[in-house]
């Protein structure tokens, strides 16, 4: 099965594969930077009370939460060249991407903030506590716990959602894969090793969510 | 000419029907072979015997750290190899099962951990095997915390399969990606076949609102 796996071209891609693996890196930090962005005045907009910006913010979540992230790409890959906006695949690809995280952490930073009950922010009122120290020792601490968790796990679907963006022919880790099996046609040693590395970026998130999780939850607020 | 266009799109649509009806089919051959193999291996994953537990560990990790596309070249291309010959439908059921199994086995292990021992304990003195406890004692329980992710995670499967157009399948967003090459209006090709997965999936993520309401503990 794999007794003629050959490591010597592994090695020989390497070179490609780490570029490969510095763009998925690059793509998904920026993107979630973005989508932070994004997400937050998503946010901010369906919580506030003014029907023209709620209406149309619950519809961009509700959007694109309930179509797939392939449909989204190509639908921006094929539709903006239609409206006569010509940008390279790169940047269609780290839109998609911010537009889909967008959504869901519009929903993350929403359940952060509902979770903290509304007593609370009465009882700091009633402290003589100002906005800035409101937000500061009770809203933020509680609300970070719930928050914080759910965003690095978006972050670590982002990364793999980011392998997507290969069928738009972004030059990331996955692409470095389909790459190496056409010119090579050694499909288990490229696409072992593109997962290897998935893997590896994996375990570090999942290591500083999992952290994170310990570290955040404040109990004591109860 | 977008009118011309949109004319077309109505000639080609019953095209449209077709890769939704694949797209229901795989969802649903895929969602209950899932639910079915997730619940078994979360069943073991919460159970006592460490060495399956780290195994299934091992397995849920694998397929949570990799991308499912990367998954789908990994079946459907080194499978092959190894002297295993699968269709693409069949590579496409088999690689929704294996990941969508994983994610479920997580949603009901933590269910199942979520049931305080002591329910364990009651069910075994009144002499109930460990079947029926199982059975009548702990998951009627947990599906209070498994129900609302488990429908969530539906959701997000169905959305998944769009991802085996990669390999061939005639499904709905492969239908879209044939059709943008003969009438070029991406936007208008692309929002027809959203507009159709938002048909199958709206339903169900306003379902999991609601059962994340109604089971609120």
């Amino acid at each position: 099965m794999l007794a003629d796996f050959n490591f010597r071209v592994i090695f020989e891609y390497l070179p490609l594969f780490l570029t490969g693996l510095k763009s998925t890196f690059l793509i998904s930090i920026i993107s979630i930077m973005l989508a932070l962005v994004v997400g937050t005045i998503a946010c901010a907009c369906r919580i506030s009370g003014i029907k023209s910006i709620k209406y149309p913010a619950i519809a961009y979540i509700e959007i694109i939460r309930s179509t797939p992230l392939l449909v989204q790409i190509y639908f921006l890959y094929f539709g903006l060249p239609t409206l006569g906006i010509r940008v390279p695949e790169i940047q269609t690809g780290i839109l998609a991407l911010t537009l889909n995280s967008g959504a869901y952490i519009a929903e993350i930073i929403r359940a952060g903030i509902n979770s903290v009950d509304d007593g609370q922010i009465e009882a700091g009122i009633s402290s003589g506590l100002n906005y800035l120290q409101r937000m500061r020792f009770i809203i933020l601490p509680q609300a970070l716990g719930v928050t914080v968790p759910p965003l690095l796990g978006q972050s670590i679907v982002l990364v793999k959602d980011s392998a997507l963006l290969s069928l738009i022919s972004v030059m990331e880790l996955t692409r470095c894969g389909q790459t190496m099996t056409s010119e090579r046609f050694m499909p288990s040693e490229a696409f072992f090793t593109v997962a290897f590395f998935y893997m590896c970026i994996y375990f570090c998130l999942k290591a500083l969510a999992d952290w994170s999780q310990k570290r955040l939850i404040f109990r004591e607020a109860y | 000419m977008m009118a011309f266009y949109f004319g077309k799109l109505v000639e080609i649509f019953p095209f449209f029907l077709k890769g939704l009806s694949m797209t229901v089919q795989v969802a649903f051959i895929s969602l209950v072979t899932c639910t079915f193999i997730g619940f078994v291996l979360g069943i073991f994953r919460a159970g006592k015997n460490i060495f399956i537990k780290r195994l299934i560990g091992v397995y849920v990790s694998f397929v949570r750290g990799t991308p499912f596309v990367v998954q789908i070249f990994i079946i459907f291309f080194i499978l092959p190899d190894w002297g295993i010959q699968l269709e693409a439908f069949q590579a496409a059921l088999l690689a929704m099962a294996i990941m969508g199994s994983a994610f479920i086995c997580e949603i009901v292990a933590g269910g199942i951990d979520s049931i305080p021992r002591g329910q364990w304990e009651a069910a075994s003195s009144s002499g109930l095997s460990l079947f029926q406890q199982l059975r009548f004692v702990i998951l009627p329980q947990s599906m209070k915390v498994i129900l609302p992710p488990l429908v969530g995670q539906y959701v997000l499967l169905i959305k998944d399969t769009s991802v085996i157009s990669v390999i061939g399948v005639m499904e709905l967003t492969r239908v879209g990606w044939l059709t943008v090459v003969r009438i070029p209006e991406g936007l208008m090709v692309f929002s027809l076949v959203g507009v159709l997965y938002f048909v199958i999936s709206y339903p169900l993520i306003l379902l999991s609102n609601y059962l994340e309401k109604r089971m609120a503990v």
